[in-house]
């Protein structure tokens, strides 16, 4: 009897039921993109946040200082200690090589250019732009093109094997060169591929592949400092700790988080005679911004959870009142308080599963539309989302209905049954 | 007795001579006040929507102020450097200073390659501390120079200058200057190589100038432009460009969050004008029989149409007024919790709220409205 009652209700009653599953299937589609947005939006703003460049800075061990000033370094190139080039692969092989996006070695070295009769005493920076590179079976790209995304090239990029290079735009304009021009640096025919602008002091400099300087210095495998870009997490309290003084499970746990402090420890550990240390302008700025922008997501968030709670609640709250005739002939006929309350539980309880599971999919759909439309990434829906996201859905249902049903149930069946509401 | 008597006909006579309009204002009142426990439930409704669209709305407008602020511990995002690396005119900082006006701060730097007794090379810099420790707050330093000829020693440069932590001199074209280290500075870039100085006793010492200053420009990328091209053309002798680095990264992830909090707003503001729609239909629906009287007792389409209507549309600004105050509430709590700053109510945000209130309002009148019309008052008295 109460199985057919139940059927019945959802058979004769399909507009209304229509419109309470269609809330409900609405708020939980707006509670999921939310929710799955705001679990993975860390993640998301952290990559745009690695547009302010490398995070890190790898340097020798026992280097003598820069003399650096205005990006002009007036040490001699070949004083002080170099990174070999060799050893660069194997920062892909640290603990935490799928946060580290790319890395960019650098190789600056003071020559003169020729360029007709002329010449000219200028900085050439040796790097990698988009070099293949192979760590055991992993193959990846990396250089400056990732890790520098503020460099603009008016031309094209060199290629990394190549002796074409990029004249920073102020250089160009004082030695009257254009994209396509030849120089001569050292005896050697560089074509120049394209004019770079990046708001630093690359636009007084030359940038060459890595091997073009590296021969220009006559050192080969030889690299100055290497600048890494990779995904940390915010600084806390452990980050901040001296590693040399946590006990064995607690230092564990400081190496397997990817705290730029501990990512800089694993290079470090990768690289012979190196010393790795945080870029305290973008890696501390990092963990402010990220922080700030997940607490807004979280809060907004709630807001959604709460509007979309309140839609359902609203839409079930309208359904039951409208049914206060139907209690009252139901009460009249003889059901007691218990059996009317239950059917009208079971079918919020169908109703929020069905609205649960379509509402889902629906806000995974758009929780899918908005990564792709503002992230141009995927946006992963965890798997453990979709109980919480249903039992939700029926909390929210349940409670909706309750004061609606509490109401209902103890309408006198005379009253409503005349019709005086 | 005689007073009823004599009450009696002055409220006949005061009905009959009262304007139409209070009979229509009396159902509205009326209607409202009967029925308390449904208009409050569609009133709740209102105000939760108006409150969470204001929120919304508040928010998207202010979080980019707030989050531009966030962005400023970046540090500068304009330099101007002397051109050819020649110092800047002595004006220069008084000029900028000017232009900024208080939105936005500057600091000097002055750079010049000092020897050390054994004759190693070092780069030292006079700056105004006060000012550096505002601008480029990542600066783990650990302590600040407070005295005379003291200090701030990069912590690579430390090694160099003053290993055994001992007082130290420092040359420069044959003046030498005799130093302490107050304490280090570590930023993992250029500056751990360096020495820095107060400005008024490295140019004592030094007798040179300012040839860099680091500018951090408040507002949006429109006002850091306009600063840019106000100072290019204050000082023609320098050269001024805005930091690439940091003006695109800010502009790329205040961006994204701009988009993904549009987003969430959009769909905030649909699902609680969706709630509104359906509690306000069901609310109208509900008085099917005061429709059905009304236009037994000869009320014509257009007035009952009318009453709804109006009866819809002052549910929604009292609803938007209530939830105006609510959602500005909110968006303050959001601010001080996540910002730690207030949010400043955003009385430009209200029309909308208002005007979307009442539309909302009026469409969840209308639809059933026009459900109604097409029965016959009746069957619905007769509870069909």
């Amino acid at each position: 009897m109460f199985a057919r009652l139940l059927y019945e209700s959802f058979r004769r009653q399909k507009r209304r039921k229509l419109l309470a599953g269609v809330a409900i299937t609405l708020g939980v589609a707006v509670a999921t993109a939310m929710i799955a947005v705001a679990t993975d939006i860390g993640d998301k703003i952290n990559r745009e946040l690695r547009s302010y460049g490398a995070n890190l800075l790898v340097t020798p061990q026992e280097d003598t200082i820069d003399v650096e000033i205005g990006g002009v370094n007036l040490k001699p190139p070949s004083d002080g200690n170099f990174l070999s080039e060799a050893d660069l692969p194997k920062i892909k092989g640290t603990f935490w090589r799928h946060n580290i996006l790319g890395f960019s070695p650098m190789l600056p070295v003071n020559a003169s250019v020729q360029i007709a009769a002329h010449a000219q005493d200028v900085t050439v920076l040796g790097t990698y732009f988009a070099k293949k590179l192979a760590f055991g079976k992993d193959q990846f790209t990396t250089g400056v093109e990732n890790t520098h995304p503020w460099w603009k090239v008016d031309g094209s990029w060199p290629v990394d094997d190549s002796s074409e290079i990029l004249v920073g735009e102020h250089l160009a304009s004082k030695l009257a060169v254009h994209a396509g021009d030849t120089v001569a640096i050292a005896g050697q025919n560089l074509k120049i591929s394209g004019l770079l602008s990046t708001g630093g002091s690359e636009d007084d400099q030359i940038v060459a592949p890595l091997h073009v300087t590296q021969q220009l210095l006559g050192r080969p495998d030889a690299v100055r400092r290497v600048y890494v870009s990779a995904l940390t997490k915010p600084e806390d309290a452990l980050a901040r700790r001296d590693p040399k003084t946590m006990s064995g499970e607690l230092w564990d746990r400081w190496y397997c988080s990817p705290y730029v402090q501990s990512i800089a420890y694993q290079l470090q550990e990768a690289i012979p005679h190196s010393h790795a240390e945080q870029i305290r302008q973008v890696a501390q700025n990092e963990g402010t911004v990220l922080s700030r922008i997940k607490g807004l997501m979280l809060l907004v968030t709630l807001a959604a959870l709460l509007a979309s709670a309140l839609a359902v609640s609203a839409a079930m709250a309208t359904a039951i009142f409208e049914r206060r005739r139907e209690v009252g002939l139901m009460k009249a006929l003889g059901a007691g308080n218990l059996a009317v309350a239950a059917l009208f539980f079971a079918e919020s309880t169908l109703l929020a599963f069905f609205g649960g599971l379509i509402g889902f999919f629906a806000g995974s759909w758009l929780a899918h539309r908005i990564g792709r439309s503002i992230f141009d990434s995927q946006i992963t829906i965890q798997p453990v989302l979709f109980p919480v996201i249903m039992a939700i859905a029926v909390i929210v249902t349940f409670a909706g209905s309750a004061a609606a049903i509490r109401r209902a149930v103890r309408f006198d069946p005379v009253f409503a049954l005349r019709g005086d509401a | 007795m005689s007073t009823s008597s004599q009450a009696t006909p002055s409220v006949a006579e005061r009905r009959a001579n009262a304007p139409h309009t209070s009979m229509f204002l009396r159902m509205l009142v009326r209607a409202a006040v009967l029925r308390r426990g449904r208009a409050a439930s569609a009133l709740l409704a209102m105000i939760v929507a108006a409150a969470v669209a204001t929120a919304m709305m508040n928010l998207y407008v202010d979080v980019q102020a707030k989050l531009r602020k966030e962005f400023r511990s970046y540090g500068a995002n304009v330099v101007v450097v002397g051109k050819d690396g020649a110092s800047l005119p002595a004006d220069a900082l008084p000029k900028i200073e000017s232009i900024l006006s208080g939105r936005g701060m500057a600091v000097p730097f002055s750079y010049v390659v000092a020897r050390t007794l054994s004759g190693q090379s070092v780069v030292v810099v006079g700056t105004d501390f006060d000012r550096v420790q505002k601008l480029n707050r990542w600066w783990s330093v650990s302590a600040w120079p407070s005295a005379s000829q003291q200090a701030l020693v990069g912590m690579r440069a430390l090694s160099v200058v003053s290993p055994d932590g001992k007082p130290f001199d420092l040359t420069f074209q044959g003046r030498t200057i005799h130093l302490t280290a107050a304490g280090t500075l570590q930023t993992g870039a250029a500056e751990d190589s360096r020495v820095y100085l107060p400005v008024n006793e490295f140019t004592a010492w030094s007798g040179v100038a300012p040839s860099t200053i680091e500018i951090a420009a408040n507002g949006t990328a429109e006002d850091v432009n306009g600063v840019v091209r106000r100072l290019a053309g204050a000082l023609p002798t320098a050269e001024v460009r805005p930091v690439r680095q940091i003006v695109e990264g800010e502009a790329r992830v205040l961006g994204k969050t701009r988009a993904t909090l549009y987003a969430a707003a959009v769909l905030i503001i649909l699902t609680a004008a969706l709630c509104v729609l359906a509690t306000l239909t069901g609310w109208v629906f509900d008085r099917r029989r005061d429709f059905a009287i009304m236009k037994a007792l000869g009320a014509s389409e257009g007035l009952v149409s009318s009453f709804f209507a109006a009866e819809a549309a002052a549910l929604g600004a009292v609803g938007a007024a209530l939830g105006f105050v609510v959602g500005i509430g909110i968006a303050a709590w959001i601010g001080r919790a996540n910002f730690n700053a207030t949010v400043v109510p955003r009385f430009s945000v209200f029309p909308v709220v208002l005007a979307g209130s009442v539309g909302v309002a009026l469409l969840s009148a209308i639809v059933p409205m026009s459900l109604l019309r097409r029965v016959q008052p009746a069957m619905i008295l007769k509870g069909e």
